[in-house]
């Protein structure tokens, strides 16, 4: 375990008009690990997501990247930072080729000006070749044509690409078969294996268990609590997501009860 | 090294498969018109009518193009042909103040730039639909022009301009030539630079694009400044052509600059486009007047027979994807 982490959040606060949608959380994630991110339909999971990328600013609290606190006041902040988030659906392009989206906004130019495609194309080879990708033909197939594991493939490879140090999956295995699901988190896996800090945003305790290294969940706002994957069952994780508590873990009983504010 | 394919050769199934029908459909079209007037008229296919052909459509492939950039974003430019006359009247005007023909020039495709330019600002900026702020624009630039020539056609004598129409090289003239330029130029920009890749997103995956960085509202201007400068080329080919500045509304050339889009195979969505479908759209439809001319098929069918070969070629891109 490195000793200071890739990114740490502390008393993180977000409402929405009237509604406390995250109240007081802290969150850490480790290079070279996955962090999963569990936590009940409106347990406020995406809206902290959205808050590390930049798309929702913070009330109160404080984003601390690599030791340092930063403000993050948009996607291009985070983009800086090196966070990198992957949507379910808004990632691709999908008239556009596997090497026009993973360089999409970053393109590599000649020094005419033009678009660099042998670069690009080595560099995307590269980034696939790099996670051991199996399932992708040609970079130059067009997304449209390509399945659910393949699409996460892309937009895991293009933080690959990019070099990001953190990079969030919100539900990259919500829509996949059996198989698909096995290569998506095997690529989860290397992606943290070459030292990115992975945030995996999900909702099946399966994989939540296989591949994890800590897990942090979220209940009714809060974090109840933030365990190492190996300290916990299963059981005590699901009581976490549906009580906010389990035995010595997780909120008090007080906060668990009165945690709607 | 690894399993991930270079690039590599798709099996014939696959290729035909993933043809593109509907951008086959004009080059295919277009041939077969060459054969049936060619056996039909022993003129059609001898050089001095190759040449009318090509001349002809020298404006249209220059509107096509213009057209193309903003249809492949999804959006449409409705007042191409009235910004087209518009430039062609500032352009008159100016000479005939006695300017240089290249101020002349240079203030006709100034003044549709700017209509370009004021088109991209509402659209992208205001995010006003493409539709009515065109049609406002088509209105405009209009009745601009007739105010400002008064009504009156302009005569533009100039060597230049008559050089322009009536020389070259061969049968290719300086106004094909130019527009050949364009329609390369355009090539170029659609497949080899970076604002050809982001514009084809915008019109494809608007969301993708936001979220991925693309700069939408910039994208969006620069294809209405694109197809505003292009529309001041094609003023300067139209004024070559007629040999004056006419502030007359040229409907024609906007429909069929649409016509030409739609024929050559780009999708009206958006997101796909390609510049050599809207080329061989253009001289489709100037083989068609030209051949049912030669035939003395009156002139009251030629709109009919246009809008024919418009509605049948949208009818086939409905077999894509
Ligand atoms: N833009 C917004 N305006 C107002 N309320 C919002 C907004 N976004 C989210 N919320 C509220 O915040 C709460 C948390 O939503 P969030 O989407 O973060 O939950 P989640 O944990 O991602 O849930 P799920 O598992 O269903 O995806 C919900 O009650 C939701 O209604
Ligand atoms: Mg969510």
């Amino acid at each position: 375990m490195t000793a200071v982490p890739m990114l740490e959040l502390r008393g993180v606060d977000k409402s929405f008009g009237p509604v406390h949608v995250l109240s007081s959380v802290d969150f850490t994630a480790r290079a070279g690990e996955v962090t999963a991110l569990v936590g009940d339909n409106g347990a406020g999971k995406t809206t902290l997501v959205k808050c590390i990328g930049g798309i929702h600013p913070v009330d109160a609290g404080e984003l601390i990247f690599q030791g340092t606190a930063r403000s993050v006041r948009g996607p291009r902040d985070a983009a800086l930072l090196g966070v990198e988030i992957v949507y379910q659906d808004l990632a691709l392009a999908d008239n556009l080729d596997i090497v026009e989206n993973m360089f999409l906004g970053r393109e590599v130019l000649t020094r005419l000006r033009t678009l660099d495609e042998n670069s690009m194309e080595k560099l995307a080879e590269q980034a696939l070749a790099s996670l051991s990708v199996r399932t992708v033909r040609s970079v130059r197939q067009h997304v449209v044509s390509l399945s659910g594991g393949q699409r996460q493939t892309v937009a895991i490879a293009k933080s690959v690409l990019w070099k990001s140090k953190v990079v969030i999956l919100d539900e990259p295995t919500a829509a996949l078969g059996v198989a698909q699901t096995e290569q998506v988190l095997d690529l989860v896996r290397r992606l943290a294996g070459q030292g990115v800090a992975v945030i995996l945003v999900s909702h099946n305790m399966n994989d939540v268990m296989k591949v994890a290294d800590s897990i942090g969940v979220l209940f009714l706002g809060r974090m109840a609590a933030q365990v190492r994957r190996k300290d916990v069952t299963q059981t005590q994780v699901v009581e976490l997501i549906t009580a906010g508590r389990s035995g010595e873990l997780g909120l008090s009983p007080a906060e668990s009860s009165g945690a709607a504010v | 090294m690894t399993a991930v394919a270079t690039a590599d050769r798709p099996r014939l199934g696959e290729r035909l498969a993933a043809a593109p029908w509907p951008e086959l459909a004009a080059p295919a079209a277009l041939l077969l018109l060459v054969v049936v007037f060619g056996a039909a008229d022993s003129t059609f296919l001898t050089t001095g009518n190759i040449e009318a052909i090509l001349q002809a459509s020298a404006i249209l492939v220059v509107l096509a193009v213009a057209q193309t950039f903003v249809v492949a974003t999804a959006g449409i430019d409705l007042s191409v042909a009235s910004t087209m006359t518009l430039g062609a009247v500032v352009l008159g005007q100016v000479y005939s103040s006695g300017a240089g023909i290249g101020w002349a020039i240079l203030a006709g495709v100034a003044a549709a730039t700017a209509v370009g330019l004021v088109n991209g600002a509402i659209v992208a900026k205001g995010g006003i639909t493409d539709f009515i702020v065109t049609l406002g624009t088509l209105s405009a630039a209009s009745g601009l022009a007739l105010i400002l020539a008064d009504g009156k056609p302009q005569p533009v004598l100039s060597k230049f301009m008559l050089d322009l129409s009536a020389s070259g090289i061969g049968i290719i003239s300086w106004s094909v030539l130019v527009a050949a330029v364009v329609a390369v130029t355009a090539h170029v920009v659609l497949f080899r630079t970076r604002l050809g890749v982001h514009l084809l997103a915008v019109g494809g995956s608007t969301d993708a694009a936001r979220s991925t960085g693309v700069r939408n509202v910039r994208v969006k201007m620069s294809v209405y400044l694109i197809s505003g400068l292009l529309a001041g080329l094609a003023a300067v080919l139209l004024v070559a052509r007629v040999g004056a500045a006419e502030p007359a509304s040229n409907t024609s050339f906007l429909l069929n600059s649409v016509a030409a889009v739609v024929l050559g195979g780009v999708s009206l969505f958006g997101g796909r486009a390609t510049i050599i479908g809207p080329v061989v759209g253009a001289l489709l439809l100037a083989s068609l007047v030209n051949g049912l001319t030669l035939l003395g098929v009156s002139q009251f069918y030629q709109p009919l027979a246009v809008g024919i070969v418009v509605v049948l070629a949208a009818f086939l891109t409905r077999f894509q994807k």
